[in-house]
């Protein structure tokens, strides 16, 4: 039980840090509420829909954006805004401002600025992976030991 | 020259004689040869003697006058011509001068006196400019006690301080034997003796005010000298001395309300006190006119004084009276806060916790209706049901009520059809009616405007329970329902004294008139039937175990639509006749395409999909149980958000679908669906190509599923390009679980749902 509570606690806490750093906001937190007996792996699917999506469109956009004549500006926002639409269901709120502002260097053509984004981006998005993969690797503790995964409010 | 035998030589008997002669006129001369010298010496002494040469004068005849005296000593025996000769010209020069300092003086001597009386004219000058100083310097130091006292005075706002420091310092000022003030008494009848100089504590001697002693004294604002006898001065026990003389001077006692602005004050109804001041018994001294200015200066400066000390003692004590006041009232504005929060808690969790088990009471009994019953089964289930709907109603009675009583309450304003609302009342009242053999009518206007903008709702509430109240008190005979526009002279009813219409172009009144041929009701109970929970005990027919609630809601549903409404009836037995006045906009396009609300009462069985939605939507606003019934469509390219929408959707019980693109939407929706999601910010989907097509799939309106736009783009472009593509809502992403469930609510009742951006 002990064992529980601690993890438990860790759980509680490193949520709760994830929150105040920026990394999730409210999103995240009605997401956890849609989890329950009818589907208990619902965030975590829903988490790796989002790394896929993200890598796939992190991809499209580093290789638009690497051609030599003529960047299609046009296709770069398109996967911007998906990706700014995936980061805000899901509630990655540093990933979204990211975006923002990605799309704003891309409506204003300018090549630099949105590679600096799209390393932003990378970034961000690899940071909140290892984050989230954190996480999760603490909720399957707790289950493992026995107990429930607290709610955060 | 023969010598003279008649001079006898040398020292003839009377020598001696002639020795005194001798040391006579030596002295003689000795003095008159010191006393220039004396005078010489002195006036160079002093600065100033205007007469020199009248001292030089004097001088040279004394000189003179001692020299002749000299040279006569040697004239006493034999001397010679030359002797001689010296002696007559020294008399000669000495004669001269007396006469010419003789002849100066007669000039001299009553300059001299002159000067005399002169002086002795300033003397007295000096002597009486003394005694003025004297006087000057008494009356300055007599100022600055006035002033030390006033300030004394004026430094303390006790009215005590004040008092006595006044009698302490006048009796010093003025070496005083007895110094008092005698107050009027609370009846102004008397004069009592308040305050003593020498006497401690005074014992309240008191003094009929009407004396004419002291009349005078109030009628001048001079301080008067009365008689020692008068009954205010007998201040000192009777003594073998003289009393000193009394003077008695008046001290107004000014109330705040005695000044009016750019007035001076009344003087005829003003109270006085009176001040009196007795001189040492013994003493000759009187009263100075200078002692007098001051008492009354200082009866003057007493007066404001003790109006100030007043006037804050008043000021202090409303002070401490509001602060009381104030803390009462904070305390009794958070005890009611505290009841409020405590009343608006219980009735939340009322409105939660008791809509949910009555919905789904109501629910499965209207499902259980539509299933193969046994005509026993089948009239317990309806009764079970009539039930559930009479609470259902009582409880959202109450919680409108509350609702309304705190101002929360607000409209649903919207465009309808009027006269759907009455064929509705009709419908539903007549099989009640028709049991009990009454016949129901209705009158429409033909000038009443088939759409209005109002709250249909509350308006069909309102026009059903009065219609309701008139079945249910009804025998037999019939109801009469007649609507139409008021116009003004209708309008101001002598019924309505507070009721006042304002016509203007976008609003009209509708009036309705419910006229039953019931039991009536006695003229005298009429104000109450409004009034909650007053229930009529007089009658036994009123047994209509009805809450009591229902008119005084409709009564505050029909003030806030701006309206009226009365009952008139000419007493028991005859009848009532129900007024209903309310104020509705008229719309401003009739054109039924464009009108994107449906009556919420559908008057037609074509929802198949749950039959009990009739019944359940004119109840209860929020449908939880609902959910399960509704099957939606989710069109959305973004794989998270897909899922996300998707999960929100399942998680509230609803049938989900999935579509990746627009080919599959409409392939796949059908009048099974109720609701298609799009996500209208994904590029690749044409959402309002999908909006046209659908609606020329689906051309009965209330065979095709609504069409709901998800974006996150916060702008009104997007907003009026749904709105105008015909989609009838649109919901910002990100959506939350309680949004999500709103949305869907308001979508059943309303069939739209923009948000606001």
């Amino acid at each position: 039980m002990d064992v529980v509570n601690q993890l438990q606690r860790q759980f509680i806490d490193y949520s709760a840090s994830l929150h105040r750093e920026g990394f999730l906001d409210d999103q995240f937190t009605q997401l956890q509420k849609l989890q329950d007996d009818n589907s208990p792996d619902f965030v975590v699917e829903v988490a790796s829909l989002f790394f896929e999506d993200c890598e796939k469109l992190i991809n499209n956009m580093a290789r638009a954006l690497e051609q030599q004549q003529g960047v299609d500006f046009k296709q770069v926002d398109a996967s911007v805004h998906q990706l700014k639409g995936s980061s805000s269901s899901i509630g990655a709120m540093r990933v979204k401002d990211v975006c923002i502002a990605f799309r704003s260097f891309c409506e204003a053509q300018n090549r630099e600025g949105c590679l600096r984004c799209l390393q932003q981006v990378t970034h961000e998005y690899s940071l909140l992976k290892n984050k989230l993969q954190t996480l999760f690797r603490l909720q399957q503790q707790i289950l493992a030991a026995g107990g429930s995964i607290p709610v955060v409010e | 020259m023969e010598s003279c035998n008649c001079i006898e030589p040398q020292w003839p008997p009377d020598d001696l004689l002639m020795k005194y002669q001798y040391i006579s006129d030596f002295f003689i001369a000795l003095a008159y040869f010191s006393i220039p010298l004396e005078l010489i010496y002195f006036v160079k002494k002093s600065a100033v003697f205007p007469y020199r040469w009248v001292l030089v004068q004097f001088g040279a005849f004394i000189v003179l006058c001692g020299a002749t005296h000299l040279i006569n000593l040697w004239t006493f025996t034999v001397h010679s011509r030359t002797v001689a000769s010296v002696m007559t010209t020294a008399k000669v020069l000495t004669a001269a001068v007396s006469c010419i300092t003789a002849l100066m003086l007669v000039h001299i001597i009553p300059d001299l006196l002159s000067v005399k009386t002169r002086e002795l004219f300033l003397k007295n000058k000096a002597a009486e400019l003394d005694r003025e100083m004297g006087l000057i310097r008494t009356q300055e130091e007599t100022g600055r006690h006035v002033r030390m006292l006033t300030h004394e005075i004026r430094s303390t706002l006790d009215r005590h301080t004040i008092l006595k420091t006044t009698l302490v310092e006048l009796g010093r000022t003025l070496a005083l034997e007895e110094c008092a003030l005698w107050m009027p008494t609370r009846t102004g009848l008397e004069l009592q003796l308040s305050y003593t100089l020498r006497q401690q504590n005074p014992v309240g001697y008191t003094v009929p005010i009407h004396h004419p002693v002291i009349n005078q004294v109030f009628s001048s604002n001079r301080a008067v000298k009365i008689s020692p006898n008068c009954p205010v001065a007998r201040l000192r026990p009777a003594g073998k001395y003289m009393p000193g003389e009394v003077v008695a001077v008046r001290v107004p006692l000014l109330h705040l309300s005695n000044f009016r602005i750019n007035d001076w004050p009344e003087l005829s109804t003003k109270r006085y006190a009176l001040m009196v001041l007795m001189l040492p018994s013994d003493s000759a001294r009187q009263w100075h006119v200078h002692e007098l200015e001051l008492v009354e200066v200082v009866a003057d400066q007493v007066a404001v004084a003790l109006s100030h000390a007043a006037i804050l003692e008043e000021s202090m004590r409303a002070r401490d009276l509001l602060m009381e006041q104030n803390v009462a009232l904070d305390l009794a504005r958070r005890e009611a806060e505290t009841a409020i929060r405590a009343r608006n808690d219980f009735l939340a969790v009322m409105n939660h916790e008791m809509r949910t088990p009555m919905h789904a009471i109501i629910a499965l009994s209207s499902l259980l209706q539509e299933t193969e019953l046994t005509p026993e089964q089948r009239l317990m289930v309806e009764t079970v049901l009539k039930s559930s709907n009479l609470l259902a109603t009582l409880i959202n009675d109450v919680l409108d009520l509350s609702r309304l009583e705190d101002g929360s309450l607000q409209l649903d304003l919207g465009t309808f059809n009027l006269y759907a609302v009455f064929r509705e009342v009709l419908n539903l009242i007549k099989p009640i009616a028709s049991v009990k053999k009454l016949h129901v009518s209705l009158n429409l206007a033909p000038d009443l405007p088939e759409y209005a903008v109002g709250d249909e709702k509350r308006l069909m509430q309102t026009i059903l329970n009065i219609v309701g109240n008139a079945v249910k008190f009804s025998k037999e005979g019939s109801i009469s329902i007649t609507a139409f526009v008021a116009k003004l002279d209708t309008l101001r009813d002598s019924k309505a004294p507070d009721f006042l219409p304002v016509l203007s172009d976008n609003h009209f009144y509708l009036r309705v008139q419910v006229k039953d041929s019931g039991s009536g009701i006695n003229p005298l109970d009429i104000p109450k039937l409004f009034t909650k929970f007053a229930q009529n005990q007089s009658t036994g027919t009123r047994n209509s175990g009805g809450s009591g609630l229902g008119l005084a809601i409709c009564k505050r549903f029909v003030n806030l639509m701006e309206g009226h409404i009365w009952i008139e009836s000419e007493g028991l037995g005859k009848g009532c006749t129900a007024i209903l006045i309310v104020k509705l906009g008229m719309p401003e396009r009739v054109k039924e395409s464009k009108l994107p609300y449906m009556p919420k009462m559908p008057t037609n069985h074509e929802q198949t999909a749950f039959p009990g939605l009739k019944v359940l939507s004119r109840f209860m606003p929020s449908l939880q149980a609902l959910y399960a019934y509704l099957h939606n469509v989710v069109l959305a390219i973004g794989k998270v958000s897909r899922m996300v929408t998707k999960g929100l959707l399942l998680h509230l019980g609803c049938d989900v679908t999935m579509v990746g693109s627009s080919d599959e939407c409409l392939r796949l929706v059908s009048h099974e669906h109720k609701v298609v999601f799009m996500d209208i910010c994904v590029p690749g989907i044409d959402s309002y190509g999908i909006t046209t097509r659908i609606h020329e799939k689906f051309t009965k309106r209330h065979e095709r599923p609504l069409l709901v736009a998800l974006t996150g783009n916060t702008d009104k472009v997007t907003k009026e390009n749904c709105m105008r593509a015909g989609m009838d809502g649109l919901i910002l992403k990100p959506v939350s679980l309680d949004k999500m469930r709103s949305v869907l609510t308001d979508l059943l009742e309303h069939r739209v749902f923009f948000e606001a951006i």
